[in-house]
């Protein structure tokens, strides 16, 4: 059996736990905000360039052209004279695909060392753990900045460079909510019929362990998006692609002739990050029946 | 168990965990595509032939794996971290020049963090839905949301056109003539804004983190208690109160470590601190493993010690660890 879908069994009055939470999250001013923010941006992003046609690096104005001053230019140009506005549609992509493919990188490693960890328990657990501390030791970016150097800059070295770096978090995490829901009757009662280790693990525990890892993996993207700016931002992702944080690199020299090549794109982050953590806490106060009454 | 025997079981732990680096930087070096000597000469296609040879006898390239990894562990033990080619200098000497600047940026950045993300919880807490709150509430979204390098040049251009009252570059004044003390003073001055904008981050996740707790604590029996005996308000939030509430930000302090120094290489590029980031980015740009590899294990000795301290200062903060040894 595993276990039993919650709406199959449910009697028409009672009300699925998924159901409950979206109720939750309907309520929450911020998080709807977030989330109607975060889909604009994604739109604007995958749509944008069919609207807003034209190359990003084309150079159509003269350089450092102010914002407002010229039709053609509406968020003007940078240093060289390509446009803003082409650089941000364009640039949109990789910042977050980069973003999404690195989170769910974590997510694949994170899950599974801490599930494996906090299932078995004992010296697995005790071994794992400390491979966890291990790479909590390196600092992040740097670590980061070593993987790509390694495996020279490209979009997918970003992604993976990011995902291997971010892990340590959502495997503590994992490991907690195994630990929890191993000694939960259903789980016993699982074992009672026989069913095998990796069946429990990722059938009857994992589901319900996902609320947290959820909140845990929208927050995850924003702080991979952020890594991803970062990176591209001191010019070690691939140079030909554009990007948010390649846009304020390329521009930083300049900042003081012209403000706004660096500020778009860094608007265009803080948004985007920002959306991204809004729908992590709101679906962090859906989860969690505790906040509810609050 | 005793404070001695507890300061050096994590020591041991430390040296553990940073042999682990070390073993792991070797392998890094291994896992390059390509000939390992010419990965240590820095892949610049500029090593010569003797060169090559050099570093082959030096690190026994041509023996198995497991002597080549001593022979790497025995060399960094007598403070050889390798050679930069690219800079013509040992990777240690390199490093020594720049760790300065990045401790001092980092340190400063922690403590206005701290100061100021508890000083601000600490008032919060006290009105739980009042105006510092909700500030505390945007404050820790907005500190999580901008990227710091971009924070970094956003002040670049408040403080280098609009109101120029603090330096945007650099850690010295070009030609400065003065004292010991005037220098300190320059460089202190040079210091602000970067540890200011490094600080931003972590000050909106103490803030957030001092206020919950406090809020917690404020409501736990003792301080009643202190009330009761009718201690002065300041008495109570500051004596009995933030001493409990501290311990949480001490924990998340330790844990930022790292995360604080990953922030202050993006902040050293943007007000060019002469520190270890753009050591590490040169080397990033330039293929010198030795070098890269070379930070990367000083940071994470860096990471270790900061855990250590935090240990033990959490020890002497919360005297229930303590009496434990007593």
């Amino acid at each position: 059996m595993g276990v039993a879908d919650p709406a199959a069994i449910a009697t028409p009055e009672a009300i699925s736990p998924l159901r409950e939470a979206w109720t939750v999250y309907r309520r929450n001013v911020p998080a709807v905000f977030g989330t109607l923010l975060l889909v604009a941006i994604i739109l604007f992003v995958l749509y944008g360039t069919f609207i807003y046609k034209g190359d990003p690096y084309e150079i159509v104005w003269a350089p450092q052209t102010p914002p407002g001053t010229e039709a053609t230019v509406p968020l003007g140009t940078d240093n060289l004279g390509r446009d803003i506005l082409r650089g941000l549609l364009k640039g949109g992509g990789p910042t977050l695909a980069v973003g999404a493919a690195a989170a769910i990188i974590t997510l694949v490693i994170g899950i599974s060392l801490g599930g494996v960890a906090g299932y078995f328990g004992g010296w697995i657990d005790d071994l794992l753990m400390r491979v966890t501390e291990f790479f909590q030791v390196l600092p992040a970016l740097l670590f980061a900045m070593v993987v790509i150097t390694l495996f020279s800059p490209s979009t997918i070295t970003t992604a993976i460079a990011i995902g291997v770096v971010l892990w340590p978090q959502t495997a503590r995490l994992t490991r907690a909510e195994f630990l929890k829901i191993r000694e939960l009757e259903y789980v016993t009662a699982a074992r009672s019929i026989g069913a095998r280790n990796g069946r429990i693990m990722w059938k009857v525990i994992l589901p319900n362990a996902l609320p947290p890892l959820i909140v845990s993996a929208t927050l995850t993207v924003g702080v991979a998006i952020l890594f991803q700016a970062g990176l591209s931002f001191l010019g070690l992702d691939d140079p030909n692609t554009m990007s948010w944080g390649l846009m304020i690199g390329t521009n930083r020299q300049y900042i003081l002739d012209a403000w706004w090549p660096v500020t778009f794109p860094g608007i265009a982050i803080f948004l985007t990050v920002f959306a991204v953590s809004l729908v992590g806490d709101g679906l962090n106060d859906a989860f969690n029946p505790k906040l509810r009454e609050r | 168990m005793g404070p001695t025997a507890y300061i050096a079981r994590r020591l041991a732990y430390g040296v553990i965990l940073l042999i682990g680096v070390l073993v792991l930087n070797f392998f890094l070096i291994h896992a390059a595509p390509g000939d390992p000597a010419e990965t240590i000469a820095g892949a610049m296609g500029g090593a010569t032939a003797r060169m090559l040879a050099d570093i082959r006898s030096a690190y026994g390239l041509d023996k198995p794996l497991l002597t080549q990894l001593a022979i790497y562990l025995g060399r960094v033990a007598h403070g050889d971290l390798g050679m930069s080619y690219y800079f013509n200098q040992p990777v240690i000497d390199l490093i020594a020049a720049r760790v300065g600047p990045t401790i001092l940026l980092v340190l400063a950045a922690q403590v206005i963090a701290i100061t100021a993300g508890v000083a601000m919880g600490v008032f919060a807490a006290r009105k739980p839905s009042g105006p510092l709150s909700a500030f505390v509430a945007v404050l820790s979204t907005v500190g999580y949301a901008a990227p710091v390098f971009w924070t970094g040049i956003m002040l670049v251009i408040l403080f280098a056109s609009i109101i120029p009252i603090f330096p945007v570059e650099g850690m010295t004044s070009a030609r400065f003539s003065g004292g010991f003390v005037a220098h300190i003073g320059d460089v202190l001055y040079h210091l602000a804004l970067p540890a200011f904008t490094l600080a931003i981050i972590f000050l909106a996740q103490y803030s957030r983190l001092s206020r919950a707790s406090m809020i917690d604590v404020l409501g736990a029996d003792y301080v009643r208690t202190a009330r009761a005996k009718g201690l002065s308000e300041t008495k109570v939030v500051f004596k009995h109160a933030l001493r409990n509430a501290v311990l949480p930000i001490i924990t998340v302090a330790g844990i930022q470590f790292g995360n604080l120094i990953s922030g202050a290489l993006l902040v050293e590029s943007v007000f060019n601190w002469p520190g270890m980031g753009r050591l590490a980015f040169d080397s990033v740009l330039r293929r010198d493993y030795p070098t890269l590899l070379g930070i990367l294990f000083f940071a994470a000795l860096m990471v270790v010690v900061a855990n250590l301290l935090t240990d033990l200062s959490y020890r002497f903060a919360d005297p229930r660890i303590r009496t434990g040894g007593r």
